[in-house]
């Protein structure tokens, strides 16, 4: 079985984004970029479950600038086979993604296709399941757990309520969650090795699909800070600032 | 035009959160003017609860099996089956919207704009971006809108409706996804993201045992327990409880964080809370910067001292 993955490159974590002056959009000039958490742990898993014997190749794809063959080179330095680059400097909304990813998954055919539940950037948590629909794929979002068995998925979703199981027909669309599996760090070794591994190019144009916009970005602001409070000497203190300062209690 | 809500069930009774998405929906009709609907999916569930919720005009009931457990794969061809009637389909920001309402728009071939914590038009919606340290202010040209609602951005409408009740009869077929188990918390305290009052734990918990220190303290304020992601990835807790970013968000009117250091991910979910308390032996911790009230200490002293010292139920 071949596994798709669908990384996506962002801010790095760590870092605390500022917004334009003039309210365009938020600043990324000289920002670290990375491998979105979540596409690393689809990563991870995909890679495991070759290591396991379930999938016999591991795929990366990736929509983007040029730049995010960077992430495409993380991923194939973690395991991933070999990389697709579906490349343009456009702004992409996720439903433009979702196509595009549409027509990778029609000329692929993975059994089984691996996304991030949410990109850290625009915390959207819309591709993977956007992707199910217009292949028309059943989906397990918000993945804890994937077991492949008899020609099926049983995944295990991290819910509001706790965790549900489902069982899906392959293939499948499964998005991570944060405790499916803890990615390994790439070695030196293997980052030297996935510089020789194949990285396909193409284009939005060369798949047929017309990247429409149809959610425009009117204005970019920074939230409002929150002062900050007080430091308290004891509980005491604090016990009673909450009752006759804050009136909580 | 009108708006249809997609109402949200936890143990079969009606989730705070539908009364909120709603009042996100009566923001946006104000605007154009329109009907708001709410849908009820599921297998023998109460739309009564539903119907009770002020401006709602009218409640659609699909009652079938095949609806029991909110798969997305069914829940999505029943919304694509109605949504010709209406203008916007909302639904809270909850696991079952996110996992849905995606579905739905792509089968509609139109955006879905998430988790929205203000209504400007009929069209235009401020949402949190990069962990909620920047707002974006969105306006979609799609003619039908899919919006999932930040429930703690809006105050729930009130209940003294009586709207009407009328069954869908759509029932659609599912052949690719099965429910196989559930495993749901046991709990007796509020709803995480519905609570006055909210006591988080990290890391600094040391251990799982250790979160029954909060237990005292959550049973005298009537709160619900949280935690941070480090602590349910070490297992302390589990993920039902993690706070943040890419958990829930919270805002209640007293937030508790106790041996949370205070990532940008966690403060993302909590730091619209009223008042925040932080609890922390390391007096540098960014967790301080958003506190109203911070008190540097050892948590396995404070916590006892500070339940003995608030008055309460118990
Ligand atoms: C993709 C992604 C998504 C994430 N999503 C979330 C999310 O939704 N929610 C979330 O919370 N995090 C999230 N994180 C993780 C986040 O970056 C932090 O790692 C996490 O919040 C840290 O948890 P913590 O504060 O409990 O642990 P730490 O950062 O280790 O802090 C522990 C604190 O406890 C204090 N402490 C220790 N012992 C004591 C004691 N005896 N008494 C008092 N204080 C003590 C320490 O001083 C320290 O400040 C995410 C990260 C990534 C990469
Ligand atoms: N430009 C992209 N290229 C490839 N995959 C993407 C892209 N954008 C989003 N994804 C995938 O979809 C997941 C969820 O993203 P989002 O719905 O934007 O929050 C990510 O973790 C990726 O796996």
């Amino acid at each position: 079985m071949k596994i798709l993955v669908a990384v996506k490159r962002v801010i790095d974590y760590n870092v605390k984004i500022r917004v334009k002056p003039d309210h365009s959009d938020v600043d990324l000039t000289n920002v670290k970029m990375a491998l979105n958490p979540f596409c690393e742990i689809a990563v991870e898993e995909a890679v495991r479950l070759k290591e396991r014997g379930v999938a016999s190749e591991v795929v990366a794809v990736t929509v983007g600038p040029k730049a995010a063959q960077e992430q495409l080179r993380t991923a194939l330095a973690l395991g991933a086979d070999r990389a697709v680059h579906v490349q343009t400097d456009e702004r992409v909304e996720s439903l433009a993604v979702a196509k595009l990813l549409a027509k990778v998954v029609e000329e692929e055919q993975p059994g089984l296709t691996i996304l991030g539940k949410q990109a850290i950037d625009s915390d959207n948590n819309q591709v993977g399941q956007m992707l199910a629909a217009l292949t028309g794929l059943p989906q397990g979002t918000f993945a804890s757990e994937v077991v492949i068995e008899n020609d099926k998925a049983q995944v295990t979703r991290e819910i509001d309520g706790g965790l549900q199981t489902v069982e899906l027909t392959l293939p499948a669309i499964v998005t991570t969650d944060l405790r499916l599996n803890e990615p390994r760090y790439a070695k030196l070794p293997d980052i030297m090795k996935a510089k020789k591994k194949p990285l396909a190019v193409t284009t939005p144009a060369d798949l047929g699909v017309e990247i429409q916009s149809r959610v425009t970005l009117l204005k970019v602001e920074s939230p409002a800070e929150r002062q900050g409070g007080i430091k308290v000497g004891s509980v005491d203190e604090l016990v009673d600032k909450l009752k006759n300062e804050a009136k909580v209690l | 035009m009108s708006i249809l809500v997609l109402a949200e069930y936890h143990d079969g009774q009606l989730s705070a959160a539908t009364a909120q998405v709603v009042a996100a929906a009566q923001q946006i009709s104000q605007a154009d003017g329109g009907e708001i609907h709410v849908l009820v999916a599921g297998e023998a569930v109460s739309a009564e609860a539903a119907a009770r919720l002020d401006g709602v005009r009218k409640v659609r009931v699909a009652d079938h099996a095949v609806y029991a457990h909110q798969l997305a794969e069914p829940l999505s061809a029943l919304l694509v089956d109605l949504a010709g009637e209406y203008t916007h389909v909302l639904a809270a920001a909850s696991t079952t919207g996110k996992n849905v309402l995606p579905r739905l728009a792509a089968l509609k071939d139109v955006s879905q704009i998430s988790e929205i914590i203000g209504v400007e038009s009929d069209d235009t919606f401020k949402r949190p971006i990069y962990a909620g340290n920047a707002i974006a202010t969105v306006q979609s040209a799609d003619p039908l809108k899919v919006i999932t609602v930040r429930a703690t951005a809006f105050d729930a409408v009130a209940e003294g409706n009586s709207a009407p009740i009328e069954a869908v009869d759509t029932v659609v077929e599912n052949a690719q996804s099965t429910f196989v188990k559930e495993a749901l918390a046991a709990s007796d305290r509020p709803e995480l993201s519905a609570a006055r009052v909210v006591i988080s734990g990290g890391r600094g918990m040391g251990s799982g045992e250790n979160f029954t220190l909060l237990d005292g303290i959550a049973d005298k304020l009537g709160a619900a327990i949280g935690a941070s992601r480090a602590a349910v990835d070490a297992g302390f807790v589990p993920n039902d409880m993690q706070v943040g970013q890419t958990g829930k968000i919270v805002a209640p009117e007293l937030y508790i964080a106790v041996g949370i250091s205070g990532a940008i991910q966690h403060l993302a979910g909590m730091k619209d809370s009223k008042v925040i308390v932080a609890i922390n032996k390391d007096e540098e911790a960014p967790i301080f910067q958003v506190a109203d009230y911070g008190l540097v200490a050892d948590l396995f002293e404070a916590l006892p001292e500070l339940e003995s010292k608030l008055s309460g139920p118990s």
